[in-house]
């Protein structure tokens, strides 16, 4: 019975061949994955097709938000009150800090300007609620309900109350991705805390992250503090992203191998901040003469 | 009661919309935050690869192409990566599709396996080439339950047009 139909065949009208079409859509497939991959100029086409998908990914979203819903909705008034007196006294302890942070951040300024050195950027941003995380079983990523319609753009920082999250990848009008800093070969520039270390933080696919082309005698301890250094001009200084879990040191490798685990909680869902993207870094001194241009001789840096 | 060489049922002419409802139905599940669970089939490949069996003539390449691109954008994978794998999928469906109704659905499944576990993999090599690691053999389990089913499935599917055109008081169904 198979094929069969009701309608007369059009015996005239049959459309290309099969293996004519076969062929068509496997060398466009082909072509857009080519592209996707070296050149990566399908950001309009990727748009407005996500403009289409967008309303059936938040229709698979609601069965999961409502058991979320039902979920927070039974554990009752308990867990909440416990959780209210908890977060009061959290504020409480944060209080006095707080309070004088204001403080300490307009003498800060003072001071700087009394020193002449550039003012600290000032972090702002806008609170975003994780929609779903991919599909993809290789990737680490998130989607957040802000898009291109609150001024989000890619390449802001996100995070979350403990720690960096992740940075915006692609934009949709709607929604936009964040790529977690534990997806594979996400890298994020982080310097010890305790001991000033610079490094660069990579994610290794598996919900850890690895500090990279530290030697090994390098002064790292388990359980340091690393938080990002900000010279890569995306991430404010000063954000905790990971704490050492483990070193281990092997003579036969120029480097340690240090794996850290992130504070934030990246694999959860919940809601982050997109940090706003960060002021233009000066630009960096002339390659040939980097070293002159950095011990105070404007002129010279300035004439190239 | 299935439409095999063993069956007399003659089937009403498929209804458009469902074929376009249950496309839909099928990224929607595949959308669904159930992705991370091991062993969830890819239910759009599974659909795309009924109709191109029963249907050849209304679904084809096509659509096989179209879903595969929503997919690449809701996964947020490499453009072209499920594109390329539905539509080869549909056509070796296709025409295969003489072949695979003439056995009862039990063998249909099995033959029916080999075509979603070579969609698997080659959206796997191509993950691969795109520079993503190898998820381990879990990833794997996805076609084996899709072709588990392809029983339930198939009546499911051909639920509507299994009722009479006029509606007769002896036989409801």
């Amino acid at each position: 019975m198979a094929g069969f139909d009701h309608a007369p065949p059009p015996f005239f009208k049959r459309g290309p061949a099969p293996l004519a079409l076969l062929t068509f859509y496997l060398a466009v497939s082909l072509a857009l994955f080519v592209v996707d991959l070296r050149v990566q100029s399908l950001g309009l086409l990727r748009q407005s097709v996500a403009l289409v998908v967008d309303p059936v990914q938040r229709v698979a979203q609601t069965p999961g938000s409502l058991v979320d819903h039902a979920i927070a909705y039974l554990r009752g008034l308990h867990k909440l009150r416990e959780e209210n007196t908890r977060l009061t006294q959290a504020q409480l302890l944060t209080a006095p800090n707080l309070l004088r942070l204001q403080h300490l951040e307009a003498e800060n300024e003072r001071l700087r300007r009394l020193m002449a050195v550039k003012e600290r950027e000032k972090a702002s941003g806008q609170v975003a609620q994780i929609m779903y995380t991919a599909r993809d079983p290789y990737s680490r990523r998130i989607v957040i309900d802000k898009g291109q319609q609150s001024g989000i753009t890619a390449g802001q920082p996100a995070i979350d109350e403990a720690g960096v999250v992740g940075q915006v990848t692609r934009v949709f009008p709607f929604s936009a991705e964040v790529t977690l800093i534990t997806d594979k070969d996400q890298a994020v520039p982080v310097q010890v805390v305790r001991s000033g270390l610079r490094s660069v933080v990579f994610g290794l696919g598996n919900g850890q992250l690895e500090l990279r082309y530290i030697p090994a005698n390098a002064d790292v301890e388990i359980g340091d503090l690393l938080v990002t250094s900000g010279l890569d001009g995306i991430f404010l200084p000063g954000f905790p992203v990971a704490k050492v879990t483990s070193i281990e040191r092997d003579n036969a490798f120029a480097f340690a191998r240090i794996s850290a685990l992130p504070l934030a909680g990246v694999e959860n869902f919940g809601e982050v901040m997109v940090l706003a993207p960060r002021e233009e870094l000066p630009p960096p001194p002339p390659e040939a003469q980097g070293r002159r241009a950095n011990t105070g001789t404007p002129k010279k840096a300035g004439a190239k | 009661m299935q439409p095999t060489f063993t069956s007399s049922r003659i089937l009403l002419p498929v209804r458009p919309w469902f074929i376009i409802f249950s496309l839909i139905l099928a990224l929607l599940a595949n959308l669904l935050p159930t992705a991370h669970w091991p062993g969830i089939p890819d239910w759009v490949a599974l659909v795309i690869c009924f109709w191109s069996i029963r249907e050849q003539r209304r679904v084809g390449m096509g659509w096989a192409f179209l879903l595969g691109l929503a997919m690449d954008v809701a996964d947020g994978a490499v453009l072209g990566q499920h594109c390329f794998s539905y539509v080869l999928l549909a056509y070796t469906a296709a025409t295969l599709s003489r072949r695979i109704l003439w056995f009862p659905l039990a063998q249909q499944a099995l033959q029916v396996l080999p075509l979603l576990i070579g969609a698997q993999l080659l959206q796997l090599l191509m993950r691969l080439v795109a520079g993503a690691d190898f998820p381990g053999w879990g990833y794997l389990i996805g076609p084996f339950i899709g072709a588990l089913l392809w029983i339930p499935g198939t009546f499911l599917l051909l639920l509507p047009q299994y009722q009479p055109v006029e509606r007769d008081e002896n036989r409801p169904l």
